[in-house]
Order: structure tokens, then C-alpha cells, then sequence
């Protein structure tokens, strides 16, 4: 069976940039897939490419088997949600809705019975009157959505649509796109550069740095497996650790990467490494304390428990970890495809010259 | 004035001599248009005299009954919506094509685009006028017409540029994504946002139209318009009053236009009536 969105080897230029740097990934039918990244990674582009705003300069777009690459946006089955939302200030919210059939040329009591049902689908169902200036920020999001889907894509594009709301209705609507997802069972490709959003409802995520897919995983697999020094900092927070404190850790001469809540206090047993060190500070999360310590003239990040706290800064103290938890990473300068085998060549892009990402965030 | 500073302080009230000057300015620019209006009134009809000697409406059925003036009259009608429409499509067709994209060149296109309101009224109507008989082209109303909207169009293009560029590109994204052609996109989405500002710069384009003189006597035959004709009048005096009369007229056509284009564009900071 074909993916529902297949990227092969895609590269788009402007200039001397290369927003998206060969990238390739499929996309099943049915799945939540994210673009993670920070900003100016290249997801929005890959988004934008998959829509049709952005032509790809080579390699090709398939959408359920076919080649869409040269297709123009009015003519791909997909719909997007824009990060601004991009509703029609002069039309209602019931018009806003009822555009994609518009221009299908349905008749008008058809598509607007059909606009009034999305927007009771979305939970809007007493303002397809009003303007959208006359809206709240969730609201319009809602409005947004249901303009999306008036059309029945069989793939959602999502370009940070949570990314104008507050904290407490993000986490409201990340639930609501989740079970709306899971009921219209339609495939989204949602692009954001918030982890929370991306662990939370995703089903495989592709974290993109500089216009590469970095690692294209489950949530947790990226949590706990992390390819590369940028996963670990920037999937969660890490221990990236080098030298002497790879060496205490029993993995001299390579990198590791080590979750703070994994190292814990006190001596450990058989399958833990167990190090001593010096408190250098603390700072109270109310649920959890971190520290930050010196071990092996490098610094160790612990986050606890504020239950278990137990430690002063100055104080010296013996922490371990367990072996299964020290996780060995690529190194900083290899394995820059996860994609069907390594580049061969070295790349010649004007890029910067530290190779792959902020690699000692800590350590 | 020294008084209270904290209650004053913030009204600012200016000096008296300021206000003296600009209430002077303001008559020195607006006094001779109330005389041309007092004087569409005056029972003499050879000479300026004042005080006026008499009031009389005679000169408004003189004016009704003069087969020149209504010639006159239409024919400036005629230019100034020919021109008017001409400007309307090439200025919005213009600012769509040039608000998003870049290529090499463009900036000289802009200048190209801007440059008839730049340039003297003086050097397009030679530039036109030779052009025209290189071609061998006759004049007629559409020399002028075209004359008239090499200018037209720059207003029609700048009110509609500066108003898509206030207006959100995702949204003719977002038309796009939906299904929707280009044609239907700018039909739907793109002429509504838009509507506004290309409306007050054809009122505009409509307003320089009808009084231009200066690239019109460049472009025309035997053709007269109402500025021309009133020219003609000023230097060949018969029943002076008319003339007045026809532009108290004028005054009036040009005027709503350009409070209708104030109206719309109101709030809004596009370039309207960057002068010609």
C-alpha cells in the first residue's frame, strides 16, 4: 500500500540556503506524524512543500502513490491549517467554512448545511454569523479547522496551530485535535517546534535540524534513544556527556547521553555506575528538584523528587546510575541521513562549520 | 501667555502670530476660488470689478445653452473614464503581479511604473506628442486617453499596492489550499480586500483626468476638454461669468471623488493623492 505522504529526497534553495536538504520520509494512512524542530529548521518548508505554496527544486512528493510534485496547491488533496489561521477577515464565520465548497461550486443550501455540521464537529456551533474579528484566538483556531476539513482531505497539514494560543487552552486543544484525529481518521502532518505538543500526540515525530531529518522515531524512542547530542538537548533535557565523565561511565573515548531523573542519589548496585561528586547548585521545581553536580571535573545534572532532596550545594555526595541508562550517541559529525543509507558524499553546501548542532550542551 | 501651566500644559495652545499665519496661508489658497464662485454670480460680464455690482443666475442659463461647453463637458467625461477604467485594470493587475515577486529588474519597473506622476506634465506631453508623430498616429480622444493614463494609472497602482501589502499573503494561501484557482482566488479574496483602495484610486485618477491640461494640449487635435476650453476662454473673454459658471461645475464633479476617495480610504495609510 502507498503512504499517505511520501517524500523522496526532497531539496528546496532559496538562495544560498538550503531550507530542506534532501529529505525523504513516508507517511501511513491514519497517522499523526510531527515535524520537530527549531526555528528556521526547514518543517515549515516541508509543510509548505507538501501543500504545494513551495515547489520542490529536486526530488519528488507523492500523495497515497501519486506524483504531485508540479501539481499546483488547488489541485492536491490536502488542506492546511495556517499558523495565523489565515480566515477571510470580509467573509462570516459560516462563509469561512463553506469556502472549499464554494469553489466547487456546490450549491449554496448544501455547503451551508454541510459548513453548519463541521462547525458543530469543532464545538462552534452558534457563531456562524459573526465576523472573525469578532472571535477569540481559540475560536478562530476552531473556525480554521473546520474550513480545513470542509473539503474531507484524507491529509491534514498543521503549521503550529496552537502556537498563538495560551498555555491551558494549548493543552485543552491538543486533546481535542488528538480524538478529532483518532474519529475523522484522516492522516495529519503537523508541524511544530514545541516537544510537548510533539510527544504528546504524535505517533512517529521527525525532529529537523538544518533542513535534515535528525531522527524519525516514536515519541518515546526519541526520549530514550536519542541519535545525536541535538536529540538528547533537544528532545527533553540531557547529561551529553565526554571525556573523563564518558570514561567514569564506563564509555571512554565516545559520547553519552544521560536523562537528569535517571541519575539518582546514593550508592547503586551491580548494574549501576556509581560516581561521587560535589553539589554546585540547586534550584526547586516544586514537584522536582535539580542539581547540578560536579563529577569528574564535569558538570552532572540530577532532577529528583523534591521529596528526596536531600543534598546542600558544597556538599560532596555519591550518586549512581543505572548501565541501561547511559545511552551511547553518534558522533556529532556522522550519520547525518536516517534515511536509506549515508550520503555519500561530504556535504558542499555553505553551511556553518560546527557540523551537527550545539553538541556539549552540558558535559 | 503666562498662565496656569498645568492646566494648558497639555492642549498646547500656539503662539498668536502662528495661527495669524496659517489662517493667512489658508485664505491666500482658498480666497481666489470663493471669488470664482462669487463671481459665476456677477451681472458684469467683461471685467473682474469688485465689489461685484449685482447678483444674477443668467449666467448659468448661458452656460446651459452653449453647445461648447457641453461638448466640452463630455469629452472630459469621456477621457477622464476611459483613462479612469484603463487605470483600473492595468494599476491593479500592475500591483498583483508586482507586490510578491522579486526578480531582477524590478525595481526599475517600479520607477517605470511611478515614474508619469514624477515626471513634469510638461515632458510627457512632448515625449507623448512626438512619439505620436513618429507613428504617424492621429490625435484624437484616445491620445489624450492614453495620455491621460500613463498618470492614471500610477494612483490606481499605488493605493493598490499599499494595500496588498497590509493584507496577510496566507490568506490567498489559504484560497489556494481550499480549491481555489487564481481566478477565483483574486474574484473571492483578493478583490474584496482590495476593493476599497482601488475604488478611491480610480476616483482619484478620475479627479486628475478631468482637470488635467497640460498633457492634454500635447495630445489633442481640434479636441477640447473643459480645462482646455476654459483656457480658451480666459484668453478670448466672452460672457466671462460662464466660464466661471462651467467651473464652479467642475469644482463640483472633481470634489465628491475626492472626499468619496478620503471616505474610503480613511484610517488607512495607502498613498492616496500623491500629487500630480
Amino acid at each position: 500500500m502507498s503512504a499517505a505522504v511520501e517524500l523522496r529526497g526532497v531539496t528546496r534553495t532559496f538562495g544560498k540556503v538550503r531550507a530542506v536538504d534532501d529529505i525523504s520520509f513516508r507517511v501511513e494512512e491514519g497517522e499523526f506524524f510531527s515535524m520537530l524542530g527549531p526555528s528556521g529548521s526547514g518543517k515549515t518548508t516541508c509543510l509548505r512543500l507538501i501543500a504545494g505554496f513551495e515547489l520542490c527544486d529536486s526530488g519528488a512528493i507523492l500523495l497515497h502513490g501519486d506524483d504531485v510534485s508540479r501539481t499546483p496547491p488547488y489541485r492536491r488533496p490536502v488542506n492546511t491549517v495556517f499558523q495565523d489561521y489565515a480566515l477571510f477577515p470580509h467573509m462570516s464565520v459560516l462563509d469561512n467554512v463553506a469556502y472549499g465548497l464554494r469553489v466547487r461550486r456546490v450549491p449554496r443550501r448544501e455547503r451551508e448545511d454541510r459548513a453548519r455540521q463541521m462547525l458543530a464537529t469543532v464545538q462552534l456551533p452558534d457563531m456562524a454569523k459573526r465576523r472573525p474579528a469578532e472571535l477569540s484566538g481559540g475560536q478562530r483556531q476552531r473556525v480554521a479547522l473546520a474550513r480545513a476539513l470542509i473539503n474531507q482531505p484524507r491529509v491534514l497539514l498543521l503549521d503550529e496551530p496552537l502556537g498563538a494560543l495560551d498555555l491551558k487552552l494549548r493543552e485543552e486543544m491538543q486533546l481535542e485535535l488528538k480524538s478529532l484525529q483518532r474519529k475523522l481518521g484522516i492522516t495529519f502532518v503537523y508541524v511544530t517546534h514545541d516537544q510537548h505538543e510533539a510527544l504528546g500526540m504524535s505517533d512517529r515525530v521527525a525532529v529537523v535540524n538544518r533542513g535534515r531529518i535528525e531522527q524519525l522515531d516514536t515519541p518515546d524512542g526519541l526520549y530514550e534513544r536519542p541519535r545525536t547530542a541535538f536529540i538528547a538537548t533537544f528532545v527533553g533535557t540531557s547529561n551529553v556527556c565526554t571525556g573523563p565523565l564518558a570514561a567514569a561511565l564506563g564509555h571512554s573515548s565516545k559520547t553519552v547521553s544521560v536523562r537528569p531523573e535517571r541519575v539518582r542519589f546514593g550508592d547503586g548496585g551491580d548494574r549501576d555506575v556509581t560516581l561521587s561528586g560535589t553539589v554546585l547548585a540547586r534550584q526547586y521545581h516544586g514537584a522536582t528538584s535539580r542539581y547540578d553536580l560536579a563529577v569528574a571535573d564535569a558538570k552532572l545534572c540530577l532532577v529528583c523528587p523534591s521529596t528526596e532532596a536531600q543534598a546542600e550545594p558544597g556538599q560532596a555526595v555519591t550518586v549512581h546510575v543505572p548501565a541501561a541508562a547511559i545511552h551511547e550517541l553518534e558522533p556529532a559529525d556522522s550519520g547525518l541521513d536516517p534515511g536509506p543509507g549515508p550520503d555519500p558524499d561530504p556535504r558542499n553546501g555553505p553551511r556553518d562549520a560546527g557540523p551537527d548542532g550545539p553538541a556539549e550542551a552540558h558535559a | 501667555m503666562p498662565s496656569e501651566p498645568d492646566a494648558r500644559a497639555g492642549r498646547g495652545k500656539s503662539p498668536l502670530g502662528l495661527r495669524v499665519a496659517a489662517a493667512a496661508g489658508l485664505l491666500f489658497l482658498h480666497l481666489p476660488i470663493v471669488l470664482i464662485v462669487a463671481y459665476a454670480f456677477s451681472t458684469d460680464d467683461k471685467t473682474y470689478r469688485f465689489p461685484i455690482p449685482g447678483f444674477t443666475l443668467r449666467w448659468f442659463s448661458a452656460a446651459w445653452e452653449r453647445d461648447d461647453v457641453w461638448q466640452a463637458l463630455r469629452l472630459s467625461l469621456e477621457v477622464a473614464s476611459i483613462a479612469t477604467g484603463m487605470a483600473l485594470v492595468l494599476g491593479t493587475m500592475a500591483a498583483a503581479a508586482l507586490h510578491r515577486s522579486r526578480f531582477f529588474g524590478k525595481q526599475s519597473i517600479t520607477l517605470l511604473f511611478i515614474l508619469p506622476i514624477a515626471l513634469p506634465g510638461i515632458v510627457t506631453g512632448i515625449a507623448l506628442r512626438s512619439a505620436l508623430a513618429i507613428m504617424e498616429i492621429p490625435f484624437s480622444i484616445w491620445t489624450v486617453v492614453v495620455g491621460h493614463a500613463t498618470f492614471c494609472v500610477v494612483v490606481v497602482y499605488n493605493n493598490a499596492i499599499a494595500r496588498l501589502r497590509r493584507t496577510s499573503h496566507s490568506m490567498i494561501e489559504a484560497s489556494m489550499d481550499l480549491g481555489a484557482d487564481g481566478f477565483q482566488t483574486f474574484r473571492y479574496v483578493v478583490l474584496p480586500n482590495i476593493a476599497t483602495a482601488i475604488l478611491a484610486g480610480g476616483m482619484l485618477a478620475f479627479a486628475l483626468s478631468f482637470d488635467e491640461i497640460i498633457v492634454t494640449t500635447f495630445t489633442s487635435g481640434h479636441e477640447q476638454t473643459v480645462p482646455i476650453w476654459m483656457l480658451n476662454e480666459l484668453v478670448r473673454p466672452r460672457n466671462r461669468p460662464v466660464t466661471n459658471v462651467v467651473a464652479v461645475f467642475v469644482m463640483v464633479l472633481t470634489l465628491a471623488p475626492i472626499l468619496l476617495a478620503y471616505h474610503f480610504t480613511r484610517g488607512t495609510e495607502s498613498t492616496a493623492g500623491s500629487g500630480k
